[in-house]
């Protein structure tokens, strides 16, 4: 590990000061992923600035009937808030689909959406990897490739984002609240992450100095038609290989919207609006789910190890909607799919 | 003599637990030295080629950094090979790590930092530039099956395969039934939980202290000698814990050499603890490329058995494994041919992983012998019986004890084998289709010359020690339940004492022998003490035991007491101090029994169940219950016993499902090199094991019945699961690991 210089500021205003003054600056929370990072000389910040001790713990209600979760909310004091299991169940199921009861007490909201890639080359620094060190190549590409992505990657990158967490977010249209050296702003989740196009570098929109500071969600949607499924290598501990959240809404016995998000395929989490509209105002049929799984994955294309993601994630989405449709999510704990 | 049993046999807890849960059981990156030295190693990054040139200018400046070890300034040491040829040491070269500018795996050591503290060194390490050369690399065996050959020299211990026997070929074309597979199992890496990692204590004058993560103490200490060119009296190696090693502890590792060669060099203590990651720059389960070929006439008689294994190996060393074996012994055929190759690809060498050798060769036999089962219409259980084997067919030999009957029998009762309607695809519930599969698992019950001390003092305690290890086996408490009944002492008065190279000679811990080994030596020397104690009761002023010979008597309950008339007894504290001394000891040296290994053969049987349930669409398996029925002799403590096999069916649903070193083919490098992406088990992924330990009495062997339980539990395995995977799904997958794309 490169050495360090550590400061522990007491504001959000200092903090970002702190980081926004120096290049090689890098927020600390929970640490779980970037200290795993600096262990393999993938990042060497030269200061850590924690941010651990600032007032960002709470979940606030909010005036449009949502809530406000600080960005040092803890994963398990989300995924376990009252509040949440009862009004945003998918958030507090994917959260608890991730990672495992240790690491989601350290982990924090805002350091779930800026966890980086689990690609091999990326942690490897022995070998090139265009995230890491833009132009050294890719070695995904035509190596090993069965934990990439299936759609949206480009030519510079298939590493995919690992976060559950954000998959929910994703589907329940979080708004992510930010404070920069250039003051606050908003980012709509969708914009939020980006693709990796010619700057895999970059895996999200912010700026640097920039501080996550809560995420918000709107009033809550889906309370009894959603579920959050993930299939992987293992029954538990394990990055989704597909993912998918769901959330629909019904009314005698047809969609009247639907939102699907998809994890472990792409560079962010993946929304496609068009498929979801497919689904609005239809009853709940298996061809129907089918084809708005084939609307999602109509640009999908795989990289060797992974083609058989695009039919995984076909068949995912299928039984993710039978499972909102139905009501009956998946639970977690249970490790069966239902 | 008799020899009661008041703990041998019974269920006791592990002596060594309290140390270790309440973490007083030091292991060897916990120990310190005084002014101790850090080091880390650099890791290479291409797999084959020559480092051009090694900059380690940036990396001296750090403050704290002592020294930076490369091949262009490492200390001289043995000049040839057989100098760092260990105990179980294959044909071959040794890896010399840092011996000159040649790079011949991806991941090999390329320098050693020293420094002051630990994360000095590590961040002086990554400020070590390297620049290589690089050639092609080949490691996948599959694109070297051309170069195959048969290794010219046979490494020690592991046996060719038998000669051919009847006709394979001709009976194969003539048999009504036919099948022939290929089979494959992924590279996986040993991956205990304890690093591998040596900390050497200078004590001056080049005398060292070095704790060592090794499966043998002597083993460690015999290369460092030899390596060094040390005086034995100047190096004792300690390895009193292990945090698991399945193997990779047998052969000392690069961290042992390199920490040593730091320590004389710089005459300071020095501690190297490797990487999670660098766990994965040595030792490996090979993959092996086997083809099985079986033939039956239509009643399921085994006609023609023919099975090939291609293994791969690293450039450097002839590493061997009985593969293919097992096919000319589980079963009775006349006509069987079975070989055995080699090919050499760009890795490190791979080594012994638990069961070694059976783990690959019977899951490909028994893979087969279900396909053969519904080839020929017959329940697999009934195709196993049909073709049971009364004799060893390979060396045309009787076994010393088989119950391998009563394993299927008792097996097949506990997991309702009954219900299973054989159609594959036949058995849903919900969204699930369940599956039964099962197979057969073999282990050879081997002995090793061991050697074993006893020494009884005034105050009634017994101390036993070999320089054998506990691997997380069980040796501590098995040697102190041996110890005890030997001498008719409670458990408390007993002291287990091993991991420590002064001890009494012993092989490495490995093979399963440990238990028969080690146990015999303890027993022998504690008899050893008997005469004595029994001659000085008898000599007490008016001793009831006066006149008494050993066969007379029995050690029971502290006490030694005529087995006619038991009240006649004297107390072992009070024959203890009527021997006048301090202390009383004795060492022995148990070896196998040569005229009976001669005339028998002897292996350990198993019959392994497993339940599955896999998800129809979405391709997810989930195991929801193994039965595992062993026969393995004598079961010393059916506790630790059961742990014993627990372990080996854990790792035995890895390997089906979960395991899997992946290569990057131009690289030349595994990838997955950590615990998030190197899948073991979960515990989600580990449901119902139900063990049982059939009765099986083998007086063959040794004097205890033992035959030994570090593999059998993980061998058929994955057999069983890869079996009730196909009688759910339909779905025959001959490569494992079966991950759920292979499903789809």
């Amino acid at each position: 590990m490169t050495p360090f210089a550590y400061v522990r500021p007491t504001s959000v205003a200092e903090a970002v000061a702190a980081v926004g003054s120096s290049g090689t600056a890098r927020f600390i929370a929970g640490g779980t992923n970037l200290v795993d990072l600096m262990r393999y000389d993938v990042e060497t910040p030269q200061t850590l600035v924690d941010i651990t001790r600032l007032p960002l713990k709470t979940i606030e209600d909010a005036e449009n009937g949502g809530v406000v979760i600080g960005a040092l909310v803890s994963n398990a004091d989300l995924a376990y808030d009252e509040r949440i299991q009862r009004d945003y169940p998918l958030l507090s199921s994917a959260i608890l689909a991730g990672a495992s009861g240790q690491l989601r007490n350290a982990a924090s909201t805002g350091g779930n959406l800026l966890q980086r890639t689990r690609c091999y080359y990326f942690y490897d620094v022995a070998t090139p990897c265009n995230k890491r060190e833009p132009g050294s190549g890719c070695p995904a590409i035509g190596g090993v490739n069965r934990i990439h992505a299936i759609l949206g990657a480009s030519e510079h990158c298939i590493a995919t984002h690992p976060s559950d967490m954000c998959v929910a977010l994703a589907a329940l249209e979080a708004v992510v609240h930010v404070t920069g050296p250039e003051g606050e702003r908003r980012i709509p989740f969708a914009e939020f992450h980006r693709l990796p196009g010619d700057r895999p570098q970059d895996d999200n929109t912010l700026k640097h100095g920039e501080m996550v500071t809560a995420v918000a969600l709107p009033a809550p949607r889906f309370g009894a038609h959603h579920t959050y499924l993930k299939l992987r290598d293992r029954l538990s501990y394990a990055f989704a290989l597909v993912s998918v959240a769901a959330g629909l809404d019904m009314a005698d016995g047809r969609i009247t919207d639907a939102r699907i998000a998809l994890g472990g395929v792409a560079h962010k989490p993946w929304r496609d609006e068009a498929a979801e509209a497919l689904l609005k105002g239809q009853a709940p049929s298996p061809a129907i789910f089918a084809a708005a799984a084939d609307h999602i994955l109509r640009d999908a294309k795989g990289q060797g190890d992974n083609n058989f993601k695009i039919d995984l994630a076909r068949r995912a989405i299928q039984r993710a909607l039978e499972q909102a449709a139905a009501g009956t999510p998946q639970v977690q704990a249970e490790k069966r799919v239902n | 003599m008799s020899n009661t049993e008041a703990f041998v046999g019974r269920p006791q807890s592990r002596v060594d637990g309290p140390l270790k849960v309440s973490g007083t059981a030091t292991y060897v990156a916990e120990f310190g030295a005084e002014d101790l030295l850090h080091a880390v190693v650099v890791s290479g990054a291409i797999a084959k080629g020559r480092i051009t040139s090694i900059d380690t200018a940036a990396a001296l400046k750090v403050p704290g950094v002592i020294e930076i070890f490369t091949h262009e300034n490492r200390p001289r040491t043995a000049w040839f090979d057989y100098k760092y040829r260990d105990e179980v040491a294959p044909p071959g070269s040794p890896l010399r790590p840092l011996y000159d500018a040649s790079i011949s795996y991806s991941g090999q050591p390329v320098a050693l930092v020293v420094a002051e503290t630990l994360q000095v060194a590590q961040y002086a390490a990554s400020l070590v530039e390297v620049s290589y050369e690089a050639e092609p690399a080949v490691v996948d065996v599959a694109e070297v099956l051309g170069e195959a050959y048969v290794p010219k020299q046979k490494r020690s211990g592991i046996s060719p395969p038998p000669k051919p026997r009847g006709d394979a070929d001709g009976a194969f074309l003539a048999a009504p039934i036919r099948l022939e597979h290929e089979y494959r199992v992924a590279v996986e890496h040993h991956n205990p939980m304890e690093m591998h990692a040596t900390t050497v204590v200078w004590e001056g004058d080049g005398k060292l202290t070095v704790h060592d993560k090794i499966q043998g103490a002597q083993n460690s200490h015999g290369y460092i000698t030899s390596v060094f060119g040390l005086s034995a009296d100047d190096v004792r190696v300690h390895s009193p814990y292990i945090g698991g090693a399945f193997g990779s502890g047998l052969r000392p590792q690069y961290q042992l050499f390199l920490a040593v060669m730091a320590s004389l060099q710089l005459e300071r203590s020095v501690k190297l603890v490797l990487t999670r990651d660098q766990m994965f720059t040595f030792s490996y389960r090979p993959d092996a490329i086997q083809r099985v070929a079986l033939a039956a006439d239509k009643t399921g008689r085994l006609q023609a058995v023919r099975h090939e294994a291609v293994m791969g190996t690293s450039r450097h060393e002839d590493y061997q494994e009985v593969v293919v074996n097992w096919s000319g012994l589980l079963y009775s055929c006349d006509n069987v041919r079975l070989d055995y190759k080699l090919a050499q690809i760009d890795t490190h060498t791979p080594a012994d992983m638990r069961a070694p050798g059976a783990t690959l060769g019977v899951y490909a036999l028994e893979s087969a012998m279900d396909e053969l089962a519904y080839a020929a219409g017959i329940d697999p259980i009934e195709l196993r019986l049909i073709n049971f084997a009364d004799k060893d067919e390979n060396e045309n030999k009787p076994f010393s004890s088989k119950e391998l009957r009563a394993c299927y029998a008792q097996g097949a009762d506990r997991i309702g084998w009954s219900r299973r309607n054989p159609v594959p695809r036949s058995m849903h519930e919900g969204r699930e289709l369940v599956g039964l599969g099962m197979a057969t698992g073999c282990w050879e019950a081997q002995m090793q010359k061991t050697s074993a001390r006893a020494v009884l003092t005034a105050n009634g305690h017994l101390e036993v020690s070999s320089a054998t290890a506990d691997i997380g086996t069980g040796t501590y408490t098995i040697m102190t339940q041996i110890a005890a009944d030997a001498l008719g002492l409670p458990l408390e008065s007993v002291t287990a004492v091993i991991g420590d190279s002064s001890l009494p000679t012993a092989p490495v811990e490995g093979g399963s022998w440990a238990a028969a080994s080690t146990g015999t030596a303890v027993r022998a020397a504690c008899h050893a003490l008997r005469q004595t104690l029994l001659d000085a009761a008898a000599g007490i002023d008016g001793s009831p035991l006066a006149g008494a010979t050993l066969d007379q008597v029995t050690f029971q309950n502290g006490r030694i007491a005529f087995i006619a008339d038991p009240v006649m007894s004297v107390s072992i504290g009070e024959a203890m101090q009527a021997t006048g001394k301090e202390r009383i000891e004795a060492e022995e040296t148990a070896s196998p029994d040569m005229k009976a290994m001669a005339t028998y053969s002897s292996y350990t049987h198993s019959a392994i169940f497993a339940e599955v349930r896999v998800d129809e669409e979405l391709g997810i398996v989930r195991v929801t219950r193994i039965v595992n029925a062993v026969a393995a002799g004598k079961i010393l403590n059916p506790k630790t016993a059961r742990s014993q096999i627990l372990g080996g069916v854990v790792m035995g649903i890895g390997m089906a499902l979960h395991e899997e070193s992946i290569p990057d083919k131009n690289l030349g490098r595994f990838m997955n090199h950590n615990f998030a992406e190197y899948h073991v088990p979960a515990h989600a992924d580990v449901e119902d094991i139900d063990v049982i330990f059939v009765e099986e009495e083998d007086d063959m062997l040794n004097p205890l019945g033992i035959k030994g339980l570090g593999e059998i539990g993980i061998v058929g395995t994955a057999a069983a699961i890869a079996n009730a995977i196909h009688h759910a799904t339909g779905r025959r997958v001959r490569h494992l690991p079966i991950t759920l794309d292979k499903l789809l």
